[in-house]
C-alpha cells in the first residue's frame, strides 16, 4: 500500500459532503483544504469557527453531528504558532472532517465550541491548561489536568520534557 | 485540576444546599476521580468532577521518544485494555507510514482484541455489581478474567502491560498449545456469562437499583460527547468495529447490540451482550486463523528476528539502527479511532517526517463519558450516583493520561 499523493485542490474535493456544506455556506472562510490518507482536513478563519461548526452540525444532507476530538498542535517557532484541531463525525453518515483554525503565537484566543456542543467544554479545558488558549465565551475556562497554581502550559514545545526544575 | 469556585456556589438555592466531597479515594470512584456534589437533602442538585490527579504528561512525553517507545506508554493510558491501546497507536503509525500487515497478525490482532474486551467488561461487571451490593458476580467475573491474564502472559510474558501489537505486526508469535487453551475458553465462557446473567438480570434488588436510574436522551448523549456502551445504551446506533472497519473486522460477523432505554440497566444489557458478541468473534478468529507471518516485510521499520540476527549481517545493521535512531516517518497527520471496550478511542498523531512524532493526542473514551456524569445525576439520589458511575466505566488511568 504505497501512499497516494495529498490532494490540495479545493475543486477536486468539492464532492465531500463537509467541504460542500461550509463552501455553500460561505465561501470565504476556508483558507486551505487538504486530503490526505483518506482523511480530510479544512483550515477555516479563525474568526468563523464557530459558525461553521454549526453550520457541519445541522447540515441535512449529512450532519456532522458529533464533536470526537479537540485538540492543539504547537507549530513553535514558526508562526502562526497553534493550530486547534477539531475531529468531527456524522453518526448518521459515518463520515469524518478534520477542522483547523491558526493562531498566533502572541495572544491565541478563539471562540468557544460549548454552545454548538457541550462535550466542548472539558476540551477546551484541556487545550486552555496544557497549551495556554484561551477560549472566548467558555462557561468556566479554568486548569483541568494541573494544579491551579501551576506556571506554565506544559504542551507547548519550549516547555522542556522534564519540566523546569 | 481546579478548586471547587466559591462563586458558583452562590446560587438562589444556597441556603437550601450543601457541598460534599466524594473522592479520590472513594471506593466506587473506580481510581482516583473526586466528585464535588451539591446536595439539597438527599437529592443531587449539580456535580462537578475533579481530574487531573493521574496526570503524568503521556502526550508530552511521547513527544520525547521514537514513534516505537511510544507502545509501552499507550498500554498505561487505558490499563484496562492494554491491547486496545496498542492496537490504536500501532494503527495510526502504520497509516502514516502506508504498511501493508500480514493476514495472521490482523486476524490475531482482533483475536487479542476481543479478548481484551471481555477482560475489560468483565472487571465492569464485577465492579459494578459489587457497587450496588452483589458481591458475588465479582469473585465469578475474576475467575474468568484470570484465564484471560494467563492468555496474555502465553503471548506476551505480560499479564497487563502487554505491548503485544508493534508497528508493522505483532511483537513476538503465538505459542505452540495458545490456540487450544483459548478455545476451550471460548467454548465455556457463554456458560459464565448465563451464570452472571442469572446472578443479576433477574434479580429484583439489582433491578430497583438499575431500572430507570441516570436516564441519558439520546439527543444529550449526543450532544455531551458520549461514547460506547454509554451511547448505545441511548439508543444510538455506532459501533467502529462494523462502521468504519480496520484490522480486518469486516471479515468478521457480530451484531451490535443496541438499547433504547437509556438508563443503568440499558447500559448494562449492552455491555453484557457485547460479551456474547466478543466471544463469537473469539470463535471465528480462531476458525479463519491465516497462515503466514506475523510481521510486515518492512525491515528499515519492523525488528528482525533474533534467530537471523544472528546469523544475518543486515538484520543485524537494520536492528542496531532502529534501536538506535528509530525511523523516520513521512510528514502527515492522521486520526485512527477504534472501538475500545468505553468506546471510540482515537489517536491523533502529527509527524513532522523525524524519527519522534511530533504530537501524540489521544482521545479517550473515559474522558468523553465523564462529562455525561453530571448530566445523569442531576435531581436522582446520591445512592444513584455510585450505579451512574459504574455505569460510564470509567479509568482514570485513560481520563487524565
Amino acid at each position: 500500500m504505497a501512499l497516494a499523493p495529498a490532494i490540495t485542490d479545493i475543486e477536486q474535493l468539492k464532492s465531500h459532503p463537509a467541504l460542500a456544506r461550509v463552501l455553500g455556506w460561505n465561501a470565504s472562510v476556508v483558507q486551505s483544504a487538504k486530503f490526505d490518507r483518506d482523511e480530510l482536513t479544512l483550515w477555516i478563519e479563525k474568526g468563523s469557527i464557530r459558525e461553521a461548526c454549526a453550520i457541519l452540525r445541522d447540515d441535512p444532507a449529512c450532519p456532522f453531528n458529533y464533536l470526537c476530538d479537540l485538540t492543539a498542535v504547537d507549530w513553535y517557532p514558526s508562526e502562526p504558532r497553534f493550530e486547534v484541531v477539531y475531529h468531527l463525525l456524522s453518526i448518521p453518515k459515518k463520515e469524518r472532517v478534520r477542522l483547523k483554525a491558526r493562531l498566533d503565537g502572541s495572544s491565541p484566543v478563539i471562540e468557544s465550541v460549548t454552545s454548538v456542543w457541550p462535550a466542548a467544554n472539558h476540551y477546551e479545558r484541556e487545550v486552555f491548561d496544557l497549551f495556554g488558549v484561551r477560549f472566548t465565551g467558555h462557561p468556566h475556562l479554568e486548569r483541568i489536568m494541573m494544579p491551579d497554581n501551576w506556571e506554565g502550559h506544559p504542551l507547548r514545545k519550549d516547555y522542556p520534557v522534564e519540566g523546569y526544575r | 485540576m481546579t478548586q471547587f469556585p466559591a462563586s458558583a456556589v452562590a446560587e438562589p438555592g444556597q441556603d437550601r444546599t450543601l457541598v460534599l466531597n466524594m473522592g479520590p479515594q472513594h471506593p466506587s470512584t473506580h481510581g482516583v476521580l473526586r466528585l464535588i456534589l451539591e446536595i439539597d437533602g438527599e437529592t443531587i442538585v449539580r456535580i462537578m468532577p475533579e481530574i487531573g490527579f493521574l496526570h503524568t504528561g503521556i502526550e508530552k512525553t511521547c513527544e520525547a521518544k521514537f514513534y516505537q517507545q511510544v507502545v509501552p506508554l499507550t498500554d498505561r493510558i487505558d490499563y484496562l485494555c492494554p491491547m486496545t491501546n496498542n492496537l490504536a497507536y500501532c494503527l495510526a503509525v502504520e497509516k502514516l507510514l502506508g504498511l501493508e500487515i500480514p493476514p495472521k497478525a490482523q486476524w490475531m490482532r482482533v483475536l487479542m482484541n476481543e479478548l481484551t474486551r471481555i477482560n475489560s467488561h468483565l472487571v465492569w461487571l464485577g465492579t459494578h455489581a459489587m457497587d450496588l451490593g452483589a458481591m458475588t458476580v465479582f469473585l465469578y467475573c475474576f475467575r474468568e478474567r484470570e484465564d484471560i491474564l494467563r492468555f496474555f502472559e502465553m503471548v506476551s510474558g505480560q499479564r497487563m502491560m502487554t505491548s503485544y501489537f508493534r508497528i508493522g505486526g505483532l511483537a513476538l508469535e503465538p505459542p505452540l498449545g495458545f490456540f487450544e487453551k483459548v478455545k476451550s475458553f471460548a467454548d465455556r465462557f457463554p456458560g459464565n456469562v448465563d451464570e452472571y446473567e442469572g446472578l443479576l438480570t433477574g434479580n429484583p434488588i439489582f433491578l430497583m437499583r438499575t431500572k430507570g436510574v441516570a436516564y441519558m436522551s439520546p439527543e444529550d448523549a449526543i450532544a455531551l460527547g458520549a461514547t460506547g456502551p454509554t451511547l448505545r445504551g441511548s439508543g444510538v446506533d455506532i459501533d467502529l468495529r462494523r462502521d468504519a472497519p480496520y484490522t480486518g473486522y469486516e471479515n468478521f460477523k457480530f451484531k451490535v447490540p443496541v438499547s433504547t432505554d437509556g438508563d443503568v440497566f440499558a447500559r448494562y444489557v449492552c455491555r453484557v451482550q457485547e460479551l456474547r458478541e466478543s466471544i463469537g468473534i473469539v470463535q471465528q478468529a480462531l476458525a479463519g486463523m491465516p497462515e503466514g507471518p506475523t510481521k510486515a516485510d518492512a525491515p528499515k521499520v519492523v525488528l528482525p528476528d533474533r534467530e537471523k540476527m544472528k546469523t544475518q549481517m543486515e538484520a543485524l545493521i537494520y536492528h542496531f539502527k532502529i534501536i538506535t535512531e528509530g525511523f523516520t516517518v513521512p510528514a502527515g497527520e492522521v486520526y485512527q479511532a477504534v472501538e475500545s471496550p468505553r468506546g471510540e478511542m482515537g489517536y491523533y498523531v502529527v509527524s513532522d517526517g523525524t524519527a519522534k512524532p511530533y504530537r501524540v493526542h489521544m482521545r479517550g473514551p473515559s474522558y468523553a463519558n465523564l462529562q455525561v456524569l453530571a448530566k445523569m445525576c442531576e435531581g436522582r439520589l446520591i445512592a444513584d450516583v455510585i450505579a451512574a458511575i459504574g455505569s460510564i466505566d470509567v479509568v482514570l488511568g485513560d481520563i487524565d493520561r
